[in-house]
């Protein structure tokens, strides 16, 4: 098991050292650098310019700048600074002064770290996972138990409709029911009002919601066709009892084990939802360099999500072992 | 092969004749009796002649600015809180500077066409060459290309998408049809890898199959074994998978056009790709609160077309089960 898990690992090395080559040749291919100040076209002189790259490093061979952006480098003092390795990102190419990790997860003063913008994600993403997991597994579980009844259509209805729709498409309709049309909620929320998380979390679990509950409902139907289901009956256990402890103990572990990936999806993929109702996290930012082409917090933050989808999918695999007694890995 | 094949005709042709039908056949008889699919079918088909006959479906200029008639309402709307007044000829009301919604939403179906059927074409053959080589050689060869993919599967897609279409804007490759040639090979760089696996698992069962063990012995070469004999048999699952990637592809393309780094809207009235509905769910959300119909269209636009591939793709993939051969 363990020589698995650093197995896996050690995987997750080269990946992350594709995404980093990737981006960091595209990053130093894009348009514009880091002294560009592009909104009235001023320059940067020459003398200037020569002393900033030489302070930052970037006078160095390209292969080296690379080396200095993943492990390290000595750099004008003589001084070795650590890398991607150690959590450091580089400098914001647009806000002077401040490293692309302090923007993400550094806290406003007298804050926690839950209100950094990697915070606010963070909540959100497990907000919208506790709904997915609260509302789907149920409504998998009974659309199973009533199969082919119509609480088994809507669900499969409403499961079908969640898993195709963009979660986009969802936030603009909620935004002209609820926003526009009842003015049950402002556009522009205070954030540290709980109620204000209602629909972000809600438009943001949809999608999951939907698969939790096909995933559970079609787990749920196999598992009954079981031998075991079957002994439990026979011995003449109770019928709740067996289907808590015998169906939905065991119809649960393809569900766990996307719970990991699930969460990965909904920490990373929310930009757009966050965008759309102006939420103060790691997505809107994120979107936000896109627009003002800041090209090192782009980098990074792609570097962080993908650490994290990596981090998710290993967990799916030793999640499964943990879980389910059949499986074992072959070290 | 060939010469094989006409003795169980001739030995139908004494029975009682019962027309031979092809899994194919099968398939699209079940199919048709899917109303949801045939109901994808038709309204995918309803889109792609919209995109093909847009000036005709929509008479207004999708780039003609009408300079006094900005922000109007849609006809539903009699007036906008703004005291703006609909006119009957903007059905979905104007935008930002007064060019036509409706027409814009026309136009902007053909690049949600574009980008749903030509990528995925390069995906099914980048996808199928590899899992069929992949499966077929076994080893080595297998080793490392499944590796390949195991890396680019790992790569977070949509965030790939944006470095891509951030870094290469500005290059001939990122100006050429708008930046939708970038848009296309971003795309197809990270969804083979699904197609890849589908294929491979396809062909690792195939063959094994007695048809390949027979072809092989006749001295086919291998070519002709990947591409004659078990390539027909992993049809069935390409086109499912083929029907689900073309929905997500327009959903790809929409979210990018609301970042802003999808197609670049165009003022060209000889662009074939004028706009997007990306592009205008991006026009939309600068003025959510004052004009929140602009956002209708093409938001309804995105659902209903994802639907129908969907639809269509569920009611393939039943289809097409040789399992449910028989069943009505």
């Amino acid at each position: 098991m363990a020589t698995y898990i650093i197995r896996r690992l050690f995987f997750m090395i080269p990946v992350l050292l594709l995404v980093a080559l990737i981006t960091f040749t595209l990053m130093r291919s894009a348009p514009g650098g880091p002294w560009d100040r592009d909104a009235d076209r001023r320059q940067v002189d020459p003398i200037t310019e020569a002393r900033l790259n030489e302070y930052y490093g970037l006078d160095k061979p390209l292969w080296r700048q690379f080396m200095a952006y993943v492990i390290g480098d000595v750099n004008s003092k003589g001084k070795f600074v650590c890398g991607i390795v150690c959590g450091n990102f580089g400098p914001s190419y647009r806000i002077r002064g401040q490293s692309v990790q302090d923007l993400l997860f550094a806290a406003p003063e007298n804050k926690t770290f839950w209100e950094s913008q990697f915070g606010y994600s963070a909540r959100l993403g497990m907000l919208a996972l506790g709904l997915a997991i609260l509302i789907g597994i149920p409504l998998g579980v009974i659309a199973a138990l009533k199969q082919n009844t119509w609480v088994d259509y809507i669900s499969l209805f409403v499961a079908t409709a969640g898993t195709s729709m963009p979660n986009f498409v969802i936030g603009i309709f909620l935004i002209f029911i609820f926003a526009s049309g009842l003015h049950w909620v402002s556009v522009l929320p205070d954030w540290d009002k709980p109620q204000a998380w209602i629909l972000p979390a809600t438009v943001l679990n949809f999608g999951t919601m939907a698969f939790t509950a096909r995933l559970t409902r079609a787990s749920m139907l196999e598992v009954t066709r079981q031998d075991y289901v079957r002994t439990a009956r026979a011995k003449g256990l109770a019928e709740r009892i067996v289907i808590v402890r015998h169906m939905i103990k065991n119809a649960l572990i393809p569900v766990v084990t996307f719970l990991g990936p699930a969460l990965a999806g909904l920490v990373t993929g929310s930009f757009i939802i966050e965008t759309m109702f102006a939420f103060p996290g790691m997505g809107k930012a994120y979107v936000q360099a896109i627009g003002q082409r800041d090209y090192s917090m782009i980098m990074g933050t792609t570097m962080f999500y993908a650490f994290l989808v990596a981090l998710a999918n290993l967990s799916v695999d030793v999640v499964y072992v943990f879980i389910d007694p059949r499986i074992r890995l072959a070290d | 092969m060939a010469t094989v094949s006409t003795t169980p005709n001739q030995i139908a042709s004494l029975e009682v004749a019962r027309p031979p039908r092809s899994l194919m056949q099968d398939a699209m008889e079940r199919l048709f009796r899917n109303k949801a699919a045939v109901a994808g079918l038709v309204l995918i088909g309803l889109f792609m002649l919209m995109t093909v006959f847009a000036p005709l479906v929509a008479p207004q200029n999708p780039l003609k600015i009408n300079s006094g008639k900005k922000y109007l309402p849609p006809v539903w709307i009699v007036e906008s809180a703004a005291g703006k007044k609909s006119e009957p000829q903007f059905l979905f009301g104007t935008d930002t500077l007064g060019r036509d919604v409706f027409a814009r939403t026309v136009y902007g179906a053909r690049v949600s066409m574009v980008v749903g059927f030509l990528p995925t074409f390069i995906i099914l053959l980048m996808g199928t060459v590899i899992g069929l080589v992949s499966g077929y050689m076994g080893g080595s060869v297998d080793n490392l290309l499944m590796r390949l993919t195991d890396i680019v599967y790992a790569f977070p897609d949509l965030l790939f998408f944006i470095i891509v279409m951030v870094s290469l804007r500005e290059t001939a490759l990122g100006r050429a049809w708008n930046g939708l040639i970038l848009l296309f090979v971003a795309l197809a760089i990270v969804n083979w890898t699904g197609v890849a696996r589908i294929v491979r698992g396809q062909v690792l069962s195939i063959k094994e199959k007695e048809f390949v063990e027979a072809a092989r012995c006749i001295g086919a070469k291998d070519m002709h074994i990947m591409f004659r004999h078990i390539l027909p048999n992993c049809i069935g699952p390409l086109v499912v998978s083929a029907a689900f990637t073309i929905p997500g592809l327009i959903i790809t393309e929409a979210i990018l056009g609301y970042l802003g780094v999808g197609l670049r809207p165009s003022t060209d009235p000889t662009d074939f790709f004028i706009t997007s509905w990306g592009a205008l769910l991006l026009d939309g959300r600068a003025s959510i609160n004052a004009q929140p119909w602009i956002l209708l269209a093409p938001t309804l636009c995105v659902a209903l077309i994802v639907l129908a591939f969907t639809f269509l793709g569920d009611g393939l993939r039943d289809a097409l089960d040789p399992r449910m051969r028989g069943t009505k």
